[in-house]
């Protein structure tokens, strides 16, 4: 089992004749995800990576009868790429984008109240289950099939604590990278529900940074609703108060909210450990299991 | 990106936000010129991206050309808060008998823009929210519609705006929104948005933040950054195409991803060093972004020893490891040591490429931090 995707999951790259969506979508083929179409809006009717191109999101769908996209398309055109998405059937799209406007997103976020369709990112890594689907550019070697689910606003962070725990034989349900931006679709909340609710799963770890009030949020469900242990890591304990440090979401205001401590206090709260290195983060896993 | 206020209010301005008469200035008889035209009294206010410039001795209201002179002379040149002033705003003082705030911001957790409003204006809005936050109306906006003229009224009548002035404001407060999202702003905020005794509203500052993302689709305000009012550091890592942070320490760090790097930076706070700086050097790790990151770290006089973490994803070890060999290979002497941490993707091929006599090798992150911090120690 596993959350959200699996070997079966039908998936259309948008974005694929442009660099980085044909690199990947050939990285994703090769690792087993089922890549059935793209789209490319001019570009109908030909092949990349042998897979059939289409002009438009809603043509690729009923075409290849698809269930999800992962979007390549550059900043400037990332929400109307989204927009294309979710006025079609598919239950997931993943925006793989980095540096999609924040009030772009703002109008994203209010169509998502009114579809079906669950988005994920923007500025992600994407999604994996190991062993049968990745749809974004997590690199699959080095993951492993198990049993810990992972959630994280980090790409690199996320391969760190991978790492840790697949080097030690703990293998993944499924790892879900929800993005660095302040307005995404997929919170730690929407994820942690999904993991709760997986049989397969038996501890999950939550990596969070400074910004916003999502991980404190998270720590209040955890205590509420969930019996699935939870392991945390937070990065940023050092980042000083309204510089962005890096992703556009982190950043600790002046009046000292979405400060680290803020975080870290309000996970042990929830009864969750949070690691002081990424390596005691997988020591608390162990424990966990 | 911050506006400086001068710039924010000819925005505000064009918009049909009411502002007090004001030029800017770049030398103290241009100040004396400027503040002689609009009229006693004046106030003069130094143009820096600091907060609390008042209290730091950046605005200074004057009666007369010899006070005046006496401010200008005060305030061009000097040093604010780390930032050195070189052009001053000589404003018209506005006699006023209430201070407002109204700001338009993006409030992350909703997802939607939020107005607000308060009688409590003139002092830091953080603070006020913070103690009594219910001094402070918010009303959420619909991004696809805009805000509606009923949302501005109520936010208004809910803040307590004396009547009088309450059609006035909500209009300005209209006005914000609107170009708030003309301009892809983060933050459009009025603080004091006066009340005179005649029961005129008036900006009396202006902030406007634009989001760095959109910068792209309004040229004409990425014209307006004032490279000048950056760290230098932080202006070549904008040309550099980094995100990079300055920070007080002595460990230079580099990395790939946010998330990491900032991990980079606790695990030296953690093992007992200070970080230096933040630096993310983004996917792919070619050459060319591999030589630019340590001449960035190496020209912080501050920087004793280098933390380089990257972890491969798609990016092969193998590959990093060349750029890292031909970066180093372009020093005839390496400044500062190196400490090297690869892992991922052929991170043993890597391991294996690097030149052991130009950087030290380590294979786990926590052992590469704590490597990097011993050097450092050493080097002070």
């Amino acid at each position: 089992m596993s959350i959200l995707v699996d070997e079966d999951t039908r998936v259309v790259v948008q974005g694929i004749t442009g660099g980085e969506g044909k690199f990947h979508t050939e990285q994703m083929i090769e690792y087993g995800t089922n890549v059935v179409a793209g789209t490319s809006p001019g570009k109908g009717g030909q092949e990349v990576a042998g897979v059939p191109v289409y002009d438009t999101v809603e043509e690729a769908v009923e075409a290849e009868d698809a269930d999800a996209s992962v979007v390549f398309v550059p900043p400037a055109f990332a929400a109307d790429a989204i927009f294309e998405a979710l006025d079609t059937d598919l239950d997931l799209v993943v925006a793989i984008t980095e540096g999609i406007p924040t009030q772009d997103m703002a109008k994203v976020n209010k169509r998502l109240d009114e579809v079906d369709t669950r988005l994920q990112g923007p500025n992600c890594p994407g999604i994996i289950t190991p062993g049968e689907s990745k749809l974004g550019i997590l690199p699959g070697n080095i993951f492993s099939e198990g049993n810990v689910g992972l959630v994280s606003r980090s790409g690199t962070l996320t391969y760190q604590v991978v790492d840790s725990l697949t080097q030690r034989g703990i293998g993944q349900t499924t790892a879900i990278g929800i993005g660095g931006d302040p307005i995404i679709g997929t919170s730690f909340i929407d994820a942690l529900e999904l993991f709760e609710n997986d049989p397969d799963t038996d501890a999950v770890v939550m990596c969070g940074e400074i910004g916003g009030e999502d991980e404190e949020e998270a720590a209040a469900y955890i205590a509420e609703h969930m019996d699935t242990p939870v392991a945390g890591f937070i990065a940023g304990r050092t980042a000083p108060p309204g510089k962005r440090m890096g992703h556009a979401g982190a950043i600790v205001s002046g009046s000292g909210t979405g400060t680290a401590a803020s975080k870290i206090d309000a996970l042990n709260d929830a009864g969750v450990p949070v690691g002081d290195t990424p390596e005691e983060v997988a020591d608390d896993v162990e424990d966990l299991l | 990106m911050r506006l400086h206020e001068y710039q924010a209010k000819d925005v505000f301005a064009d918009a049909g936000v009411p502002t007090p008469p004001s030029a800017l200035a770049t030398t103290v008889d241009e100040a004396v010129e400027h503040a002689e035209e609009i009229g006693y009294p004046v106030a003069v206010k130094a143009q820096v991206h600091v907060g609390g410039r008042g209290k730091a001795g950046g605005i200074k209201l004057v009666e007369n050309a010899e006070e005046a002179r006496e401010a200008a002379d005060a305030i061009l040149g000097m040093d604010l808060k780390g930032y050195h002033v070189d052009k001053v705003l000589v404003e018209g003082a506005v006699d006023f008998k209430n201070e407002l705030y109204v700001g338009i911001t993006m409030d992350r957790g909703e997802g939607k823009p939020v107005a607000m409003v308060s009688t409590q204006g003139g002092v830091n809005i953080e603070e006020v929210a913070a103690e009594n936050p219910e001094a402070i109306a918010r009303e959420h906006i619909d991004p696809a519609f805009g805000m509606h003229p009923y949302q501005a009224r109520k936010a208004v009548y809910d803040a307590g705006v004396p009547k009088a002035v309450a059609r006035d404001v909500a209009s300005v407060l209209t006005t914000l929104y609107d170009l708030w999202e003309n301009n892809d702003a983060s933050d459009a905020e009025i603080n004091p948005l006066m009340i005179t005794e005649d029961d005129e509203v008036i900006a009396a500052d202006a902030v406007l933040n634009v989001d760095d993302d959109a910068l792209f689709r309004h040229p004409d305000l990425a014209e307006m950054e004032d490279e000048a009012a950056e760290d230098a550091l932080e202006a070549k890592a904008n040309e550099y195409g980094f995100d990079y942070v300055r920070l007080d320490g002595n460990v230079g760090i580099i990395g790939n991803g946010a998330g990491l790097v900032m991990t980079t930076l606790d695990l030296v706070d953690y093992y007992g060093g200070k970080p230096a700086n933040f630096l993310d050097i983004g996917g792919g790790a070619k050459a060319e972004r591999v030589v630019n990151a340590l001449d960035m770290v190496f020209s912080d006089d501050n920087v004793d020893a280098v933390v380089f973490n990257i972890f491969g994803g798609i990016t092969r070890g193998d590959e990093v490891a060349k750029g890292i060999n031909e970066a180093l290979g372009q020093f005839d002497e390496i400044p500062k040591p190196v400490v090297v941490r690869l892992a991922g993707t052929n991170a043993e091929e890597g391991r294996e490429i690097l030149n052991d006599e130009l950087v030290t090798v380590e294979e786990t992150l926590e052992g590469a931090v704590q490597r990097t911090v011993e050097y450092a120690e050493d080097e002070q």
